[in-house]
């Protein structure tokens, strides 16, 4: 594949040319992203129709609006972010100045994912570009016809010397992570996570990796009924109405005190009927699943005769149509694969305790999430959830809409990934921040030099304790 | 003492296993959270250095030969500037930064709350051995994390006194140190580690990050490269010299990651240049520098043969202009200037790490820049010039760690500044509030209500959502309150 060392040798060039750092570029590549979104906003519609089944609600909310969001605030900000930023200089240093001057790291290797295939290909890509780099875009195979879509279409709006995509599987990922990148940013599994970081290793490239994990919701007692219905519609939403449970940060599995799993299942079922309908195979509201390979990897969650027992809702599936019905699960075995394994898809665990506290416990015994989500109105709760557990993120009384806040960073810890993005985060990520300090000739202090004696050994220790009085009593003599 | 006996006998993968699980059950109990026993155990490690100052500087002197300024400024003190400064900070460090959240997620409040990464490993080089193994652990610390801290094996003087010391002045149930080499880190590397703080070569730094990436442990690599000078002309040349001297030799005898490697100037100012290099070395080393008390020896006859081989080169030898001086007995080089060494000699490929300072000429200046540019990305880069627009010029287009106007290595001691590598030269950064950030997680915490829930967020889905959702994202204020308030029922 003389394909990829060709297209790495013109990116270096366009790059070392220095086309990408000026803020005109960056900018114009950002504005051509937001036409193409334009132009094209019915054609990723039936992209995104087509690879997952997703509704154009959804996939304005969870992938146009995104990078439409994104893009903008990225344009907006972007001056500012460029700019150097002060570092404190202390006064023995007079005259000086010094700054953090953000440079970018240069080609850089984007790998994307399949279950938001426009939003997690195209927001790093707005990341990597704001911060001045060259870019391969790398999509996933398993959304075709988004794959196909933007490798046909980003050539035709953003600058093709400085930008290029490659569409393919495993094997055009395995080429392309031999090569050199000054960095590698992965969104997908954290089984192929520590692939790339294992080849990022060979030439020593910093990557960013957005991983998953099993994200907990855990639910309190609300006494007010209003606010029990808004906590089940918000699990309801970020487990079957993101990508049909396909989804980074959703809602993996549910943990409720045993009092109130009746109410839950109750109120969970209401509300799918509610969003879905009778019938949830007909909703168009309803995500597919991806492929054979993952809908045969759901259905064998189902196929352990103690989980298979444990579904009190839902659970069945048709193959053809890769629809697996929104599924319900009452305690199904904590050793089960299905407790094991991040899901990826519409099966909904309920794990019942004793005490609402406990739920800390059984998130700490498994690997860090992407997320927790935590429905209560006890501050005690809150702040033990926040100093005891640990996670990429937390959110109150909600769930996922942390994407959404462009202050907040996205990304994990632990097996959930390191590194993170949006807004200014995804602008960092993808810089080098460059430590810059000015001298000038005078003064000069003397003491710095060999040969060493005892008076210069006295300056520099109150030089170094910034004991400014000190230092002039030892000059003027006035000091033992 | 149980901790000084361990890592007396050498530590295998079992024991290494062990002893993670050990700080992770201690790091479990929440002790390490506590800005109490965080400042209690940054206060052992300034009393620990103000104590046993004596002990350090001899330590480094049977390590190193280091001259005593040398230890008590460049170890000790910075040591203790980076404990106190911590001291002093870390509370407001410690505190959750709030955020602004936007109309999109109304009604909330946000906030980043920092949080320690859990149980961390850091592997410290021979070089600056009592800096460079405790600075970063005063970071991990600070952040709230249990440490295991490995020494370097090449300088065993220093690295019995660390593990002497911190048995009896640190908590033990959280902050240890393994001594050993290569068999120890090794089985240290399998271990599954929160985050690993690495100073030293590229070649170990790929082994680091290979090993790190079984387990999806995030790292710190602090590496080298050869930090290029540049030197105009039409500049205060005695400052500069001394400056570039005290850099280079003046700092463990060029065993520093940031030492200035080698010279580029014009063919011009070059001989000005090695006429004041050598007038200034006289006086800061005497005139038979192999004798001087002053300069570092080289740490041991594995580097001592390496240096001595890259002045032995065909057609190197020749060029020295400059010293050339060798001791085997006392492991002493003295400091060496050679002009214009072929540019695929060794010594102008590899970090040379030693008192040996090659001088490239250029016919412009200018031409330096793509000289440096075509290399590996140094860990610092330097410019001597009186020419603003040449300075800018540096700034903008030289890739490196650190880039440095008018002076060298200063820049270490400035906390407001990160101190880290790019490319080979390495990846993240640490001093100061970096050294806190370095070990930290930041984790986003959002807080919602339960109202202002905008319907539009679910099924079942319709065209008339779409066009809500598009004013809520899209950001119109008109729109989206109407959004908010459910004012379009479907």
């Amino acid at each position: 594949m003389g394909e990829v060392e060709k297209s790495l040798a013109e990116l270096r060039k366009t790059f070392n040319s220095g086309r990408t750092r000026s803020v005109a570029w960056r900018k114009n590549q950002l504005r051509a992203l937001l036409d193409l979104i334009s132009h094209k906003e019915e054609v990723i519609f039936e992209a995104l129709h087509q690879d997952l089944g997703k509704h154009p609600v959804e996939a304005y909310r969870d992938e146009i609006g995104v990078v439409i969001k994104s893009a903008r605030f990225a344009l907006n900000n972007m001056e500012k972010w460029m700019a150097p930023k002060k570092g404190h200089i202390p006064l023995l240093f007079f005259p000086a100045k010094g700054e953090v001057l953000p440079e970018p790291l240069g080609v850089v290797l984007v790998l994307s994912s399949w279950n938001f295939p426009i939003s997690l290909a195209l927001d790093p890509l707005i990341g990597a570009i704001s911060a001045g780099n060259a870019v391969v875009l790398k999509l996933s195979e398993n959304a075709p016809a988004c794959s196909s879509f933007l490798a046909k279409t980003l050539p035709l709006y953003l600058d093709n010397s400085a930008i290029k995509v490659f569409e393919g599987g495993a094997d055009v990922g395995n080429e392309l992570l031999q090569h050199k990148w000054d960095k590698i940013f992965f969104t997908g599994s954290s089984r192929v996570g520590r692939l790339v970081m294992t080849a990022a290793a060979k030439h020593l490239t910093p990557v960013t990796l957005e991983l998953g994990g099993k994200c907990p919701a855990i639910l309190d007692s609300l006494s007010n009924p209003s606010d029990m219905k808004a906590a089940v519609k918000r699990i309801v939403g970020a487990k079957w109405g993101a990508c049909s449970g396909q989804a980074c940060i959703g809602v993996d599995y549910v943990l409720v005190e045993d009092n109130f799993k009746s109410t839950l299942i109750e109120l969970l079922k209401k509300t799918i009927k509610k969003f879905y309908g009778e019938n949830p195979k007909s909703s168009k509201s309803n995500a597919r699943i991806i492929n054979k390979h993952h809908f045969e990897r759901l259905r064998n969650l189902l196929e352990d005769p103690l989980v298979a027992d444990s579904i009190v809702h839902g659970g069945s599936s048709d193959e053809e149509n890769l629809f697996i019905e929104p599924t319900i699960l009452l305690n199904p075995p904590l050793e089960a694969e299905i407790m094991t394994e991040e899901i990826f898809g519409p099966l909904l665990p309920i794990i019942t305790i004793d005490k609402i506290q406990e739920s800390i416990d059984i998130i700490n015994s498994r690997s860090k999430p992407l997320a927790i989500y935590a429905f209560t109105k006890d501050e005690t709760l809150k702040r033990k959830i926040l100093a005891e557990t640990s996670s990429g993120s937390v959110v109150f009384n909600d769930t996922m809409i942390q994407f959404l806040c462009d202050a907040l960073p996205f990304g994990g810890v632990g097996q959930s990934g390191f590194g993170s993005y949006h807004g200014k985060y995804s602008f960092d990520t993808f810089s080098h921040e460059k430590a810059v300090l000015q001298r000038s000739f005078f003064p000069e202090i003397e003491p710095r030099y060999p040969p060493w004696n005892s008076f210069k050994l006295k300056f520099i220790r109150l030089a170094y304790n910034f004991d400014y009085l000190g230092l002039l009593l030892l000059l003027m003599g006035l000091k033992r | 003492m149980a901790a000084m006996e361990e890592t007396k006998v050498g530590v295998d993968a079992d024991a290494a296993s062990r002893l993670v699980k050990e700080l992770r059950d201690g790091f479990a109990t929440g002790k390490t959270r506590s800005y109490q026993w965080r400042v209690s155990q940054l206060k052992s490690i300034l009393k620990m250095a103000e104590d046993h100052e004596h002990d350090v500087v001899e330590a480094l002197r049977s390590d190193l030969s280091k001259p005593e300024l040398e230890s008590c400024l460049y170890e000790v003190a910075m040591l203790k500037n980076s404990c106190s400064l911590a001291v002093k900070k870390l509370k407001q460090w410690m505190v959750p930064e709030k955020v602004k959240t936007s109309i999109t997620t109304f009604p909330s409040s946000a906030e980043i709350v920092p949080e320690p990464l859990g149980v961390v490993l850091v592997i410290s080089p021979w070089n600056y051995p009592f800096l460079l193994s405790l600075d970063p652990v005063i970071g991990a610390i600070a952040a709230g994390n249990a440490v295991v801290l490995k020494p370097s094996e090449v300088s065993p003087a220093t690295s019995s006194l660390l593990a002497k010391l911190v048995g009896e002045y640190m908590d033990n149930s959280l902050i240890r140190v393994v001594e050993g080499g290569v068999a120890e880190t090794t089985a240290l590397l399998e271990q599954k580690w929160d985050k690993i703080c690495y100073t030293g070569n590229g070649r170990v730094g790929r082994i680091v990050m290979a090993a790190a990436a079984k387990h999806l442990t995030p790292v710190l690599l602090e590496l080298g490269g050869k930090s290029p000078v540049v030197v105009d002309s039409g500049i205060n040349l005695q400052v500069a010299t001394r400056r570039i001297i005290a850099g280079k030799w003046g700092c463990n005898n060029g065993q520093t990651c940031v030492a200035p490697d080698y010279i580029l100037t014009t063919k011009d100012f070059a001989p000005k240049l090695v006429d004041a290099l050598k007038h200034e070395l006289e006086h800061f080393f005497g005139e038979n520098p192999l004798d001087s008390k002053d300069l570092s020896r080289i740490v041991n006859s594995n580097h001592f043969a390496r240096l001595t081989k890259l002045l032995d080169e065909d057609r190197v030898s020749g060029t020295i202009v400059h010293g050339g001086k060798s001791e085997k007995s006392t492991l002493k080089i003295s400091p060496t200037i050679l002009l214009d060494a072929p540019r695929d000699s060794l010594i102008m490929n590899e970090e040379i790490f030693g008192p040996l300072l090659p001088i490239l000429t250029v016919e412009k200046v200018e031409d330096s820049f793509d000289i440096i540019n075509s290399g590996t990305k140094p860990l610092a880069a330097y410019l001597f010039t009186s020419n603003k627009k040449l300075k800018e010029q540096f700034v903008m287009t030289v890739s490196a760690g650190g880039v440095v106007i008018n002076d060298t290595v200063l820049h270490l001691s400035v906390a407001g500044l990160p101190f880290g590598g790019v490319q080979e030269s390495g990846m993240g950064a640490y001093h100061g509030k970096f050294s806190f950030d370095a070990f930290s997680h930041k984790k986003a915490v959002l807080y919602r209500s339960f109202a202002g829930d905008a319907p539009v967020r679910y099924p079942p889905y319709t065209k008339g959502k779409l066009r809500l959702m598009k004013a809520l994202i899209g950001g119109s204020i008109l729109s989206a309150i109407f959004a908010l308030f459910g004012l379009s029922k479907d």
